[in-house]
């Protein structure tokens, strides 16, 4: 088969479709988003009909993948970092259950933030599920992690967790292929009880958990993809985890490597191959993409044992993402750096589309919010986020998706009256709505806005599972009929905008405000894909 | 042989469609090539980057390390000097002349022209003007691959390859717009590609 130029998340889908994948589940997020993209437009996954629809949040695609492993098939679930803490409860607990059809559950991080509000490692997730991990260092590696990932998976019963990383994911290079495997059969689990978690049977799967950890272990140790390359200076090892394992032959180029190398990308780590690279050199040096966990590990408490020099001692910066200089240095190579970046250049943050309606809205909310001060606008993750720079400035906070609200209500309590929150309509479903609950049960003075521009942009656009339902779902919830109400932001409706806006504010309950028009690229992207269809 | 190549602009200048022809390029001569692309929150209207790799052995590293870009090929002029300390002592940059003022705070234009005339390699390229001149406005990205060509390790019939594979779909006049484009630039290249 020929090889494919693929990025690093596509060749993952790649390798679950060939793998006999039957479905994905998934929420929007950088930089995971394309691995069900690619799942969504590829010809066998659709001839296969594989499940490929975009979920509410990353819970509801960790169940149902969860859900779809029971019934005997492979299924992959996917996300970015932060992803894996809304799924958290079904992710932990699916360690426990253990799967039927073979379970993968891919997680993107993203060191350096180039997306994201934190830089967390899923790696330590894997090792506080107590699950085989996968971390692969090309994009050759993610499409054989994902193809031979169910049958770890399905060999031990257990879900398998593959972590990857921004560089790697949203990097293209050629990639080989295998032969396209079946599709799994409907089958039940063996064990009727396996899937039900009451204390009594929960206790048994815990215990058969525990012990798997030496089968994980040994499936570990000898992994293909935990290779110890010999080297004649024993001044120091390597351990070089993921993507770091490319800098680091990137700094030698031509020559081998005089240095042991321990390159990592199964864990739990491989004790034995660990002892032998302690045993037989001087002084380790550790490079992992992301958080220092196996140098916390290997130096311990009290660090008694063989010097080792990583992220904790400095020798590589403690936060951030790796990059081939930053390994140079930490081998004591000397930098090639000839020019430096001359001083006189203005940043260019990313803006809000010219034309998008979240500016027109906050715009109004500025005018709106003049009476009663600034300091009380608790806003979210999408596009609005950046109502935070200049020229809005207009919200305070940003924490979680859904902490909108909820902090709100909370600031409402403390007495911040009116508190105003600024949500997405994709972010009001994925969790939003149980905060409003809590808000309408209280009947807190809130006025909460939810941004409804038809799509989840901030990720590149994909469905909304909120599209055409939000005032239904309000009214359910409770949110008085009045109270709810809708413009489109535009800037010839700037007077309607503010006068909504400050009567709401003014309103002592939950008030629920929706600036409604469709984002303009995804409009631009539907206008230009209605005329490819007339023309055809 | 190989070739790193820092790609530059700003969101929505269509980098990536540059990316993409040199990566069929390269893939017709079978050279490896590896590309990490900037996806996300750069993309609106910030600053964007991506590092495209190619070579005859198997490329390592995703990123290139610093001081080792052959080329930085920038779409936009202040964009080409952000990245600079990628660039090798014998680096060229080839940049696009038109800046794209999205910010209130851009440099005065002379001064960011003056330090790319300041490298001893250096193309500065209207590839705005050159691309309506030759009567296809939108093709002023190809106009700036065609000038980057000579500093590019592929043959350049492999480039006229790859134009007629990505805008095939297009129709042959797009295909001839971007073709005349890319000869454009490259001898735009090649009368000022003299050394200082
Ligand atoms: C838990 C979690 N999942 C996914 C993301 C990635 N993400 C950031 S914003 C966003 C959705 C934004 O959609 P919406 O709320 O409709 O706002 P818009 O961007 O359309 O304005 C997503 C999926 C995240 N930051 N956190
Ligand atoms: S992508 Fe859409 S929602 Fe996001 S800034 Fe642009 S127009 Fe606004």
């Amino acid at each position: 088969m020929q090889k494919l130029p693929l990025l690093g998340a596509e060749a993952i889908a790649q390798g679950a479709i060939d793998g006999g994948m039957s479905g994905i589940y998934a929420y929007p997020g950088t930089p995971s988003t394309e691995i069900t993209e690619y799942v969504q437009i590829n010809k066998t996954a659709k001839e296969r009909k594989i499940h490929s629809r975009w979920s509410t949040n990353e819970k509801t695609a960790m169940e149902a993948a969860l859900g779809m492993s029971y019934a005997g098939k492979r299924a992959m679930v996917c996300m970015k970092h932060v992803g894996l803490n809304v799924a958290a409860d079904a992710f932990m607990n699916s360690a426990i259950t253990g799967v039927n059809g073979g379970l993968l559950v891919t997680v993107a991080d993203d060191p350096s933030m180039h997306s994201s509000q934190n830089e967390q490692d899923s790696r330590y997730y894997g090792k506080f599920a107590m699950i085989p991990t996968l971390e692969p260092s090309n994009q050759q590696e993610a499409y054989e992690m994902a193809y031979h990932g169910f049958e770890l998976s399905e060999k031990y019963q257990t879900p398998v967790l593959i972590r990857i990383t921004t560089r790697l994911a949203h990097s293209r290079a050629a990639v080989g292929r295998h032969d396209v495997k079946n599709e799994n059969k409907l089958v039940l689990p063996q064990d009727p009880k396996q899937f039900i978690l009451l204390p009594s049977i929960a206790r048994g799967r815990y215990k058969n958990l525990l012990g798997n950890q030496a089968n994980f272990l040994l499936s570990s140790e000898e992994s293909v993809y935990n290779q110890y390359f010999e080297g004649k200076d024993k001044s120091m090892g390597i351990i070089a985890c993921g993507i770091s394992y490319n800098y680091l032959k990137e700094n030698f180029r031509d020559e081998d490597i005089a240095y042991p190398v321990l390159k990592i990308g199964q864990y739990p780590i491989p004790k034995s191959k660990i002892e032998k690279i302690a045993n037989e050199c001087n002084k380790l040096l550790i490079l992992e993409e992301g958080y220092p966990l196996i140098e916390e590990m290997i130096k311990g408490y009290l660090a008694n044992g063989i010097k080792v020099n990583g992220r904790l001692d400095g020798t590589l910066p403690r936060d951030g993402e790796l990059n081939p200089t930053i390994v140079a240095k930490s081998l004591g190579l000397s930098g090639t750096k000839t020019f430096d970046i001359p001083d006189f250049l203005a940043n260019r943050p990313p803006m809000l589309c010219q034309g998008c309606g979240h500016a027109d809205t906050y715009n109004a909310l500025n005018i709106a919010l003049n009476n009663y001060g600034k300091g009380r606008v608790f806003s979210d993750i999408g596009c609005y986020t950046l109502g935070a720079l200049p020229p809005f400035e207009t919200i305070d906070s940003c924490v979680d998706m859904g902490a909108s609200i909820t902090m709100a209500k909370g600031a409402a309590d403390a007495g911040l009256i009116p508190a105003v929150a600024f949500i997405g309509d994709s972010t009001f479903t994925h969790s939003g709505i149980t905060g409003l609950i809590d808000a309408v049960k209280e009947k807190s003075h809130v006025t909460i806005i939810i941004a409804d521009n038809f799509t989840t942009a901030m990720t590149g656009g994909q469905e909304s599972s909120a599209t055409g339902k939000i005032e239904d779902i309000c009214q359910g919830i409770g949110v008085e009929p009045e109270h709810i109400r809708i413009f489109v932001p535009l800037k010839k409706n700037m007077d309607e905008m503010v006068r909504i806006f400050k009567e709401e504010m003014a309103y002592e309950g939950v008030s629920v405000v929706i600036p409604r028009r469709e984002c303009i690229q995804t409009l631009a992207k539907r206008k230009k894909e209605a005329k490819k269809k007339i023309l055809n | 042989m190989k070739t790193d190549i820092v790609l530059a602009g700003v969101g929505g200048q269509g980098i990536l469609s540059i990316a993409a022809t040199i990566g069929m390029a390269a893939t017709k001569d079978n050279l490896n090539i590896k590309q990490a692309e900037v996806h996300g929150m750069s993309q609106r209207g910030g600053a964007v980057l991506s590092h495209m790799r190619i070579s005859e052995k198997e490329i390592a590293s995703d990123l290139i390390p610093e001081g080792y870009a052959d080329l930085i090929l920038s779409v936009e002029p202040m964009e080409s000097l952000r990245y600079l300390p990628f660039l090798n002592a014998n680096g060229w940059i080839v940049a696009n002349s038109t800046p794209y003022i999205n910010i209130p705070d851009y440099p005065d234009i002379k001064r960011i022209l003056g330090e790319i005339e300041q490298h001893a390699n250096h193309i500065l390229i209207d590839a705005d003007h050159i691309a309506k001149e030759i009567g296809s406005p939108k093709s002023s990205n190809i106009v700036m691959l065609g000038a980057a060509s000579p500093f590019i390790n592929i043959p350049f019939e492999s480039f006229l390859e790859g134009i007629k594979l990505i805008f095939g779909k297009k129709g042959d006049k797009v295909v001839n717009d971007n073709i005349a484009a890319l000869h454009a630039g490259k001898s735009f290249s090649e009368k000022h590609s003299v050394k200082n």
